[in-house]
């Protein structure tokens, strides 16, 4: 077969035409599928291992890794392994947000699990709604927000008071002293708090928040000595927790007349203050780790052999565990080609998982969890003795201290 | 009154927890000159020490402090020995050095023990509280303003009755001088560093019973002591514990009247305005220069 020079030329401008039509189309493709490329699908962990909240962050960076560990054991989603990217955010908002940026930008994560701290996640806020990915997020925390770049697996104020503060009151009584660390989570469960004790005819005796990081808690003591409160209501976090325990107990209080409630103390806090400083305190979350559930054995159990015999888990490093396993049936839900960050999000809408804690579910609505309350006292052994078990799930409410402000899938919507 | 009573306990405790952290740092930047910010990770160290040798060894913290004391010094005198002595303990020069060796120590320490709050247990026989003036207090507390009395006590005499102070005492008023009859300024200068880190060891360990344990925890005890130190008068002892208990006074009193942000900001702004008009401080020692 002969070539002439002009079918020669013919054919070259025919294939670079089909080549102008055809790769532009593969370079597309290739862009969808860029998210489960070569049977992987790319996740960030974002969470501080330096810094100051490393002491709790670190725990979390571990749940997320083990769940994500034995995913991948059992054989991944659908044949692709889930690839973790770790960034360490030095516990600084800032880093924070350009690590974000280069794990949504740069590597193409199709969620990234991070943040413990309200301040890094509003840091990180911006980067996820620009470029519609998807962040979770597994602290409790203080509510009043509504993002759709957010899936929010830790507890609002609704689910950890509904039910602890008005059991307070009755075994307790009505006078309560809130004190907290100063900053927007405790001012805003505070606020949550007073509301319901106002229905309950309780009675506030001093509202006091003390610099973060602070450890020295003698006149808050002499103030609580000289008001007798009922209950001691205590939104203070990190390592003041510890002191103000410690101080507490060395005080010579008895938390049997006058105990603190705390929203914050969980596990890891009480490994550090010690049990005899702990204690007949009280804590309300999803989660303790000595809930008794197959899934939690499971879970304690595979916690322990990976990270060490020592360590505890509890209730923030618990929704990492089962948040990354909600992402998984998320992503099994999908095709392959599907697989982008708004479409994880619509879903795990209404997904349903069985956590350690029970069995919890993603509110379509406003994207935060259905949770189960429980209100647990702290022993000497350094564990919790849980005495109450909500008997049934319970709605998360974002908004629940702004009647007339509601997050839908809309946004935040204001009845006037 | 009772209440009074109570507040000025209450103020008495907390000035003595920072004369305590105070006391070594009063020594390194009064005698030395010598702006130590990585006073905070001595006592750091201190505490972690408490930590691994109730952990590991099984040692109570009382029978620990004098080990405590002895490792944190070590630490002290090495930093003293290859960091600053070779900047010739150039002001500068040490400020930038101390503050790059605490980053070190404080992710050191991270690195090797983890970032996680440590526990050390509040000596068993100082658990309780006791009655002072018919208030109940912590008798750790008790324990702790006796102790840094007793320190404070310690370092006078060894300032003022010692040969190791006279020579020092020397060495500040004249390096040059004091090193024409015979005194050894290098050595005399590390073994100062040395008490000093020493000194903010001992102070780490006790108080970790009543706060908590982690990499970071220096940060604060720096600033409170440099505040204590620069109220207090620069080469003042005695005006280091005054000032001490000052602060504490203050601090508590105010905190109980309001809360304990506010303390903070009212204390720091009150020593502002002081060092306006008093940069020298409250107390200080006169010395020929």
């Amino acid at each position: 077969m002969s070539i002439s020079r002009r079918t020669l030329l013919r054919n070259t401008a025919a294939l670079g035409a089909f080549a102008g039509a055809g790769l532009p189309h593969i370079w597309i493709k290739n862009a969808d599928l860029a998210y489960a490329a070569g049977g992987e699908i790319k996740v960030g962990v974002l969470f501080s291992l330096t810094g100051t909240t490393a002491i709790i962050e670190e725990s979390l960076n571990k749940a997320t890794l083990l769940a994500i560990e034995e995913i991948n054991a059992a054989g991944g989603i659908k044949g692709s392994k889930i690839v973790p990217i770790v960034e360490d955010p030095a516990s600084d908002p800032a880093t924070f947000s350009e690590k974000a940026r280069k794990l949504v930008v740069g590597d193409k994560c199709v969620s990234v699990f991070g943040s413990y701290t309200s301040a890094s996640r509003k840091a990180v806020l911006p980067v996820f709604e620009r470029q519609n990915n998807l962040y979770w997020y597994p602290t409790l925390y203080e509510g009043r927000e509504c993002s759709k770049n957010v899936i929010y697996t830790g507890a609002v104020p609704n689910q950890q008071q509904d039910e602890f503060v008005p059991w307070l009151v009755k075994k307790f009584g009505k006078k309560f002293y809130l004190i907290g660390s100063n900053y927007i989570y405790p001012k805003e469960e505070n606020n949550y708090c007073k509301k319901l004790l106002e229905k309950l005819g309780g009675e506030v005796v001093a509202e006091e928040y003390v610099p973060l990081g602070h450890s020295e808690f003698s006149s808050v003591i002499n103030k609580i000595r000289s008001t007798q409160p009922n209950v001691i209501f205590s939104t203070v976090v990190g390592d003041s927790v510890v002191a103000l325990h410690r101080q507490y107990k060395a005080a010579g209080l008895d938390p049997e007349k006058m105990p603190m409630a705390s929203l914050t103390t969980s596990e890891n806090e009480v490994a550090a203050m010690g049990g005899e400083a702990a204690a007949g305190h009280f804590t309300s979350a999803p989660y303790f780790m000595v809930h008794k559930s197959p899934e939690n054995e499971k879970f304690v159990e595979a916690y322990k052999k990976r990270w060490g015999a020592d360590k505890v888990t509890h209730f923030v490093s618990e929704a990492c565990y089962f948040q990354t396993y909600l992402f998984k049936q998320a992503v099994e839900k999908l095709a392959t080609s599907d697989l982008t960050p708004p479409n994880i999000r619509d879903a795990v809408k209404g997904q349903e998982v069985t956590a350690p804690q029970g069995k919890v579910r993603i509110e379509p609505e406003n994207l935060h969890t259905w949770l189960w309350p429980k209100i647990a006292q702290a022993k000497s052994n350094g564990q919790f003795e849980i005495l109450v078990e909500a008997k049934d799930w319970l709605k998360p409410v974002p908004y629940a201290a702004y009647p007339g402000q509601s997050c839908t899938e809309k946004g935040l919507v204001e009845k006037s | 009154m009772d209440q009074l009573i109570e507040q000025i306990v209450t103020g008495l405790s907390i000035g003595s927890i920072l004369l305590l952290v105070a006391l070594g740092l009063s020594i390194i930047y009064g005698s030395m000159g010598i702006i130590n910010l990585a006073h905070g990770e001595f006592v750091m160290l201190g505490a972690y020490a408490a930590w691994v040798f109730h952990t590991y060894l099984g040692l109570g913290l009382l029978a620990s402090l004098v080990p405590i004391f002895l490792v944190v010094a070590t630490f002290g005198w090495v930093i003293e020995r290859y960091v600053l002595s070779l900047l010739n303990n150039r002001p500068l020069d040490t400020i930038l050095a101390t503050w790059g060796v605490g980053i070190m120590l404080q992710q050191a320490v991270r690195l090797m023990v983890g970032s996680e709050l440590r526990y050390v247990q509040l000596p068993p026989a100082l658990a309780d509280s006791m009655n002072v003036f018919g208030i109940p207090i912590s008798s750790y507390r008790v324990f702790l303003f006796v102790v840094s009395i007793a320190l404070f006590g310690a370092t006078w005499v060894l300032m003022n009755r010692t040969t190791v102070g006279m020579k020092l005492r020397a060495i500040i008023q004249d390096r040059s001088v004091a090193a024409s009859f015979g005194i050894n300024a290098k050595r005399v200068y590390a073994l100062t560093f040395a008490y000093g880190a020493g000194l903010a060891g001992l102070a780490g360990a006790l108080v970790s019973p009543l706060k908590s344990v982690s990499p970071d925890m220096g940060t604060g005890y720096v600033v409170d002591a440099f505040m204590v130190v620069v109220l207090g008068g620069v080469q003042s002892l005695a005006g280091t514990v005054a000032s001490a208990f000052i602060l504490g006074e203050l601090s508590g009193g105010i905190a109980f009247l309001q809360n304990d942000t506010v303390a903070k900001t009212i204390v720091l702004l009150a020593i502002v305005v002081l060092i306006r008009f008093r940069p020298e401080g409250l107390f200080t020692a006169r010395v020929r220069a």
